[in-house]
């Protein structure tokens, strides 16, 4: 399977190539030359998926084909490797990221037409499905540390795109920010993973039984084991990335970007990084600190139902969308928490694999179809909008499938995956079934907030008539419906399980009933609410007035961010540490300088260019060494 | 009195009497450089500082080693190379006093220009 | 006797002549005294017994070289112009420090030179042939090359003399 090095290869040369020849090449040709080069790495995505899942299995396991070179070596056991590692997660990343990116490149299309740095952004875009596709295929996990930075760069600058914009800069400048700051304790995890186990390589990591690991789970410190500290990093590194509550804050503010970005990074695929990170990484966390593992659950469903509340009343439709999507990366977490290892018990994480999938496929035709709107009547408010089904009927069809569809409505696709999230959280632990559920009621409801306030309602007025996009635009939109209404029907368990094994999905009738009633409750009440204007909403936030401002402002996480660091932070270190720099070491360069001037100034007295001093001093030299030569000899 | 006299005078000349005549010279031309602003002034300190250095030449070979000549045709190379110095220095001054007006040494404390 | 007494004449002499001809303030005067001390010098290589010598130190210095100082003098300077010298102060100073050091020397010269060399007087180097066929030689003691290097020298003078006191375009 070497051609799957193409799929790595081409999109870093079509970053050169466009980055490079940036201005001198025309618009169109960028344009066009980053989308072929993604339809052909699309392509043979595809093409590598069905050989990869056609192949035999090996007792009743997909073999994992790893390609790797030695890059840098540190002792025999311990070296760090490039490579290619396909094993059916990575196989299903590919698809879903090459397909994903592909349909925003083609959106992109028409959706930057005109826009100053056209070349810049498919050069970017590149960028970042390289990132993005050495991230899932790493076969060891410092090259997947590398890759992840690299996506960090791509999604700053892609959020930062507008860079007149102040808000675009500040927000490019907080994604990346907080995303480091969570990638610091990744590393450190990374560090002490392999100090202990002497090897960066998932395959031995991952081996479930080898023996580096139950060594490692010896040693311990503060009261746990030595490996749980790591996978505990580790995890905090993955929340950064998938924005995992407290380290969201970055996610609504990346929405500055030019919105087919926000598709696809802020989407479908760089925020998942986090939870194919736990994924790739699931038997150790399995085996070895359960712990941990119960500690992503909680983690993913508080952050699950904080977003969901949030969504539910923001005005900016690419805020509720970035909020939904949080919530629905809550969820995958959630289900890798919750999942065993062997047969049925494994359920959670193919849900949690198959969410992602369908999750990537709706969520970004729910964004590029915001982005259609934005498009149509130039603003992100609500308000502004209303009515749009009349004049939008493709993206009108479109939004409503993604929206039934993450609302878990059968057919669609996000029925079955979160039908099988909702019964894995079900087995783990019911009351976080009731919670799961809960939300995907939530989920549903502001869902259809959205899209009642969007199509439907009061019609706002509009400098010009909104019109249709053009087919560049919802030829994507047609495309990712399509798969959204079939992909539920992939036997993903036939592809995708914790333990490798073929694993025949069945649809647990209660939890599905319950879910859909739950969905259906929520969609009714969206429908009384906005369907038509009422003062249903407005008497709703009178009456619990706190609530709603406080959901309104995100919970003042954001606030107690900018307190903690321009308050605290700023305040009780970085001024100390910066009147420190300024009086003490740069005062003492000073002073230096100082006094070297003041030398050099009594200095250039002697060089006049006066040769009758010249002489003179020589003179007096010659005499005071004669003194010297006297005074030695009578000595 | 008479007699002392003529006891001092009696022999060859000494050669310290030689050698002071020619520091005498010799600093009186390192006043000269030093204290007088005109520059011809100075090419005549310069003078009569090499003429202090031929004598000196002359006078050691003379005293020291009389069976060579070295001396004599070091001094004769001396007032050699002190004809075309003095030549090509007065050639200069002349340039500048062509272009300046003026031949003070302090007012020539810039190198280019 | 007579040897000693013409040469305290000339010390004399030039010691007189030396020092005002750097400190009159008239600068033809200067030039004037200045080929009084030459003329002497030329005396004492008489004296020594460097009759060669003290036809080329008459010829180049007092023929040459002060002709084209006098020259130079006139076209540098506007008649009955005096020469400025530095401030009094600096050239008390000055003054000190040269007698100073004329102190020093003496000093070693009287002390010192009878105790390490014993002299004797000889005449070598007064026959002109003698003179005309060392500077001519290439053996040990012959000066064929120095004179050659002179003469280059005295040719690079010429052109650089012209090139630098020519009139600029």
């Amino acid at each position: 399977m070497q051609y799957t090095l193409v799929i790595l290869l081409l999109p870093l040369l079509s970053f050169l190539l466009i980055g490079l020849l940036d201005s001198k090449l025309k618009p169109s040709l960028a344009g066009n030359l980053g989308t072929l080069s993604l339809a052909i790495i699309a392509a043979l995505s595809y093409y590598c998926a069905f050989d990869y899942f056609t192949a035999d299995r090996v007792n009743g396991v997909f073999q994992p084909v790893i390609m790797q070179m030695e890059w840098l070596r540190f002792s025999d056991s311990l070296h760090i490797d490039l490579g290619l590692l396909l094993d059916p997660i990575s196989v299903m990343m590919l698809v879903v990221i090459t397909t994903v990116s592909l349909m925003v490149h083609i959106y992109s299309l028409g959706y930057m037409k005109g826009e100053t740095g056209f070349q810049r952004y498919y050069a970017f875009l590149s960028l970042f499905t390289f990132s993005m596709l050495g991230l899932v295929v790493a076969t060891n996990i410092f090259q997947m540390y590398i890759f992840w930075e690299l996506v960090g760069v791509s999604s700053y600058l892609l959020i930062g795109f507008y860079y007149t914009k102040p808000e675009a800069v500040a927000a490019s400048k907080k994604a990346f920010i907080v995303t480091r700051f969570a990638d610091l304790f990744f590393l450190i995890g990374i560090l002490i993973l392999s100090f202990y186990t002497q090897t960066f390589d998932f395959a031995t990591l991952t081996a479930g039984n080898s023996n580096i690991l139950s060594e490692t789970a010896g040693a311990t410190f503060l009261g746990a084991s030595v490996l749980t500290w790591a996978l505990a990093l580790i995890f905090i590194g993955g929340a950064g990335k998938s924005a995992m509550f407290p380290l969201h804050v970055w996610l609504p503010d990346a929405m500055e970007g030019p919105t087919p970005v926000s598709a696809l990074i802020h989407a479908a695929t760089m925020v998942v990084a986090g939870v194919y990170l736990v994924a790739r990484l699931f038997p150790v966390y399995f085996f070895y600190s359960p712990e941990v593992l119960a500690g992503i659950a909680v983690v993913g469903a508080f952050t699950s139902l904080y977003a969901a509340v949030v969504a539910c009343v923001q005005t900016d439709i690419k805020r509720v969308l970035a909020f939904s999507t949080i919530s629905q990366i809550g969820f995958m977490m959630v289900s890798l928490g919750a999942s065993g290892f062997e047969g049925h018990e494994g359920l959670g994480y193919m849900a949690s694999m198959f969410h992602l999938f369908t999750h990537a496929m709706f969520k970004a035709l729910l964004f590029l179809g915001a982005g259609a709107i934005i498009h149509a009547v130039h603003s992100n408010e609500m308000s502004h909008m209303g009515g749009l089904r009349k004049y939008m009927p493709i993206t009108h069809a479109t939004f409503l499938i993604a929206c039934l569809a993450i609302a878990g409505i059968f057919p669609l696709s996000g029925f079955f995956s979160k039908d099988e999230i909702l019964a894995a959280v079900f087995h783990f632990c019911p009351i976080l079934g009731v919670v799961m559920s809960f939300i995907a009621g939530l989920t549903a409801f502001y869902m259809f907030r959205l899209y009642y306030n969007i199509f439907w309602g009061e019609e706002h007025k509009h400098e010009h008539q909104p019109h249709e996009a053009p087919k560049l635009m919802t030829f994507p939109l047609i495309f990712l419906a399509a798969v959204t209404v079939v992909a539920g029907f992939i036997p993903f368990g036939h592809f995708v399980t914790a333990d490798g094994m073929l694993y025949d999905i069945h649809i647990d009738m209660t939890v599905a009933l319950s879910s859909t009633v739950v969905a259906l409750i929520g969609i009714a009440l969206a429908t009384l609410m906005y369907r038509k204007p009422t003062q249903i909403p407005a008497t709703l936030a009178k009456s619990s007035p706190g609530l709603y401002k406080a959901a309104m402002k995100r919970f003042y996480i954001d606030e107690f961010y900018l307190f903690v660091t321009k308050r605290v932070i700023f305040n009780c270190i970085s001024r100390p540490l910066a009147w420190f720099d300024r009086h003490v070491i740069d005062a003492t360069m000073d002073g230096l300088a100082t006094i070297t001037q003041q030398a050099s100034v009594k200095i250039r007295g002697l060089q006049s260019g006066q040769l009758q001093r010249y002489v003179l001093v020589f003179l007096i030299g010659v005499l005071l060494a004669a003194a010297i030569a006297i005074i030695v000899y009578l000595a | 009195m008479y007699e002392l006299i003529i006891n001092f005078l009696e022999g060859p000349v000494p050669m310290e009497a030689y050698l002071i005549v020619s520091s005498i010279m010799f600093f009186a031309g390192i006043y000269g450089f030093i204290a007088r602003k005109n520059l011809m002034m100075m090419l005549i300190s310069i003078e009569l500082m090499l003429n202090a250095a031929d004598l000196n030449f002359a006078v050691f070979n003379r005293y020291l080693y009389p069976e060579q000549p070295e001396g004599m045709f070091f001094t004769l190379f001396g007032i050699a190379i002190a004809a075309c110095e003095t030549a090509v220095a007065i050639a200069i001054i002349i340039n500048i006093y062509r272009n300046l007006q003026d031949v003070d040494v302090e007012e020539l404390n810039q190198l280019k220009g | 006797m007579a040897e000693q007494i013409i040469f305290y004449i000339l010390a004399a002499v030039i010691a007189t002549f030396s020092i005002m001809a750097v400190s009159t303030k008239r600068i033809i005067r200067s030039a004037t005294f200045l080929l009084f001390v030459l003329l002497s010098v030329a005396g004492l290589y008489l004296i020594l017994g460097y009759q060669y010598l003290m036809a080329v130190q008459i010829a180049v210095y007092a023929g040459g070289i002060m002709v084209l100082f006098i020259f130079a003098i006139l076209l540098t300077h506007k008649p009955g112009e005096s020469a400025p010298s530095k401030p009094i102060a600096k050239r008390l100073l000055i003054a000190l420090l040269s007698v100073g050091g004329l102190a020093f020397c003496t000093h070693i010269i009287v002390h010192n030179v009878s105790k390490v060399y014993s002299y004797s007087l000889g005449t070598t180097g007064s026959d002109i042939k003698y003179i005309g066929l060392t500077m001519m030689g290439t053996d040990k003691y012959q000066y064929l090359l120095a004179f050659e290097a002179i003469s280059m020298l005295i040719l690079a003078c010429i052109i650089g003399g012209i090139m630098v006191a020519r009139k600029r375009k």
